[in-house]
């Protein structure tokens, strides 16, 4: 993405963003709440629109609506906060719907394959629930099973982690490290520093709708150059 | 007694017609109130324009005055039906403005994430709609729908003033002719309207209990 701007009303949230990403490059993003990390995100799917700038994946020009735009976002996997899955879907379903809806596969196939994808994320015990019946952990592993059913070119999480109670975290962060241990290209958006050092090849610290740095993990986390990076990582390591 | 039995096959008639006239308005409004709330949620702004022109346009105009618009206005541009199906047609299109709130105010229930969610495994709005919102936004519409239905089949009384022999059309017409059976009339025709409205406040809250979904 290039020259991106984005405004809601007023407020500029996303200020002449530069950022590119090699396929399979893990990039961790990081910064204070409001700063714009989620608009970021869901600018990549066009979840948001843009004012001004230009983003491609692959090399292709984000189309800006219709049924281009929904066979683009089938190749961009997004992983919510609050993991949204369908509510009145089984496990099974919610992974299943988009290979067979947007993919054309037939649901044998797309079970098949649903039901692997559901081993590997540790949950396929519980195919035939409904997520409610799930805890935060494994409904966020599903929710990454649903968008690994999609074959993605990239994976774009937004704080996969933080509406989980914290003995559910290493759950979900042990699948994304494999993810990115197996190459995908992934966008994420965390403040799990022990995941940024693990898995990441670049941390991007943003702050008022601007990225301010953008570094290796070690760099960033033992030497940050920007005053408002050194502010920040002060106050979430000193609780 | 020997009064009702004498009229039996009279009311029976006008029950049944009652009854085919709210199932088929029902099925109308329900339809055409569905496709209302898919284009007043929908991205295009024409399509939503339409809806809240339509809702707000049939929701303000008295039942009767539609009735007259349809049976007697449109043969004024030569577009005549008759007086059942264009009673059909009242209740319907009236209906669906009520069914097209009812369905729209279940799907803001519905959380955006469901249909963020939706989008970004790659759906289009349609099937997003198709395959997740409307199906999680008609369980919370159950009650609701469900006396949108009752009102509608009291509404279809008012097809009796359109020559249309239904229930109250019967009530009219036995009373002035047997004035000293009014109570058992009144009675006879309560009871009509009950055998529909009844069964379906408890088949509503049937279904209610059945489409509930964890949270
Ligand atoms: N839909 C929206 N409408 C208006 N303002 C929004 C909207 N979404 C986010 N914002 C604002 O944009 C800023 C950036 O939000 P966000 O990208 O969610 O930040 P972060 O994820 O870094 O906490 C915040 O000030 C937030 O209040
Ligand atoms: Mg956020």
């Amino acid at each position: 993405m290039s020259g991106v701007d984005k405004w809601f009303g007023e407020l500029h949230v996303l200020q002449d963003i530069d950022l590119s990403i090699d396929r399979g490059e893990v990039v961790v993003v990081i910064g204070p709440s409001g700063s714009g990390k989620s608009t970021l995100c869901r600018t990549i799917n066009r979840l948001e629109s843009i004012e001004n700038g230009e983003i491609t994946i692959d090399g292709q020009q984000l189309p800006a609506e219709g049924k281009e735009l929904a066979k683009l976002r089938a190749d961009v996997g997004m992983v919510f906060q609050s993991f949204n899955l369908f509510a009145h879907k089984t496990v099974l379903e919610n992974v299943t719907l988009g290979p067979i809806k947007v993919r054309k596969q037939s649901k044998a196939d797309a079970e098949k394959r649903a039901r692997e994808l559901l081993d590997r994320v540790g949950v396929g015990a519980q195919a035939d629930k409904v997520p409610a019946q799930l805890s935060g952990g494994q409904q966020q592993r599903v929710a990454i099973a649903r968008a690994l059913a999609m074959d993605p070119k990239v994976m774009l999480f937004d704080e996969p982690t933080s509406a989980l109670d914290p003995e559910m975290i290493n759950e979900v962060l042990e699948v994304m490290v494999g993810l990115a241990r197996d190459g995908m290209t992934m966008v994420v958006v965390t403040h799990e520093m022990g995941f940024a050092r693990k898995a990441a090849n670049r941390v991007v610290f943003m702050d008022g709708g601007r990225i301010v740095e953008s570094s290796t993990p070690e760099e960033f986390f033992t030497n940050p150059s920007s005053d408002r990076a050194k502010d920040f990582l002060s106050k979430i390591l000193n609780h | 007694m020997q009064f009702l039995i004498d009229n039996f096959p009279l009311l029976w008639d006008a029950f049944l017609t009652t009854l085919s006239l709210s199932l088929l308005a029902g099925v109308l409004a329900l339809v055409l109130g569905t496709a209302l709330a898919a284009f007043r949620v929908s991205p295009i702004p024409p399509l939503r324009g339409l809806s809240t022109f339509y809702v707000e346009t049939f929701r303000n105009t008295p039942l009767t005055v539609v009735f007259f618009f349809i049976i007697f206005g449109l043969p004024q541009i030569d577009f005549s039906v008759g007086f059942f199906t264009g009673s059909v047609l009242a209740v319907g299109l009236y209906t669906a403005a009520f069914v097209c709130e009812a369905v729209r105010s279940g799907i803001n229930a519905v959380s955006a994430g469901q249909a963020e969610a939706s989008r970004a495994i790659g759906l289009t709005f349609g099937q997003s709609l198709r395959e997740v919102v409307l199906p999680q936004a008609f369980r919370s519409v159950v009650p609701p729908l469900g006396n949108v239905w009752i009102a509608m089949v009291k509404n279809t009384s008012i097809a009796a003033g359109f020559a249309v022999s239904e229930l109250t059309a019967s009530m009219q017409r036995l009373s002035n002719a047997n004035a000293g059976e009014l109570v058992l009339v009144l009675v006879a025709v309560v009871v009509g309207y009950m055998l529909i409205t009844l069964p379906s406040a408890y088949a509503i809250s049937r279904v209610e209990r059945r489409v509930a979904i964890l949270r």
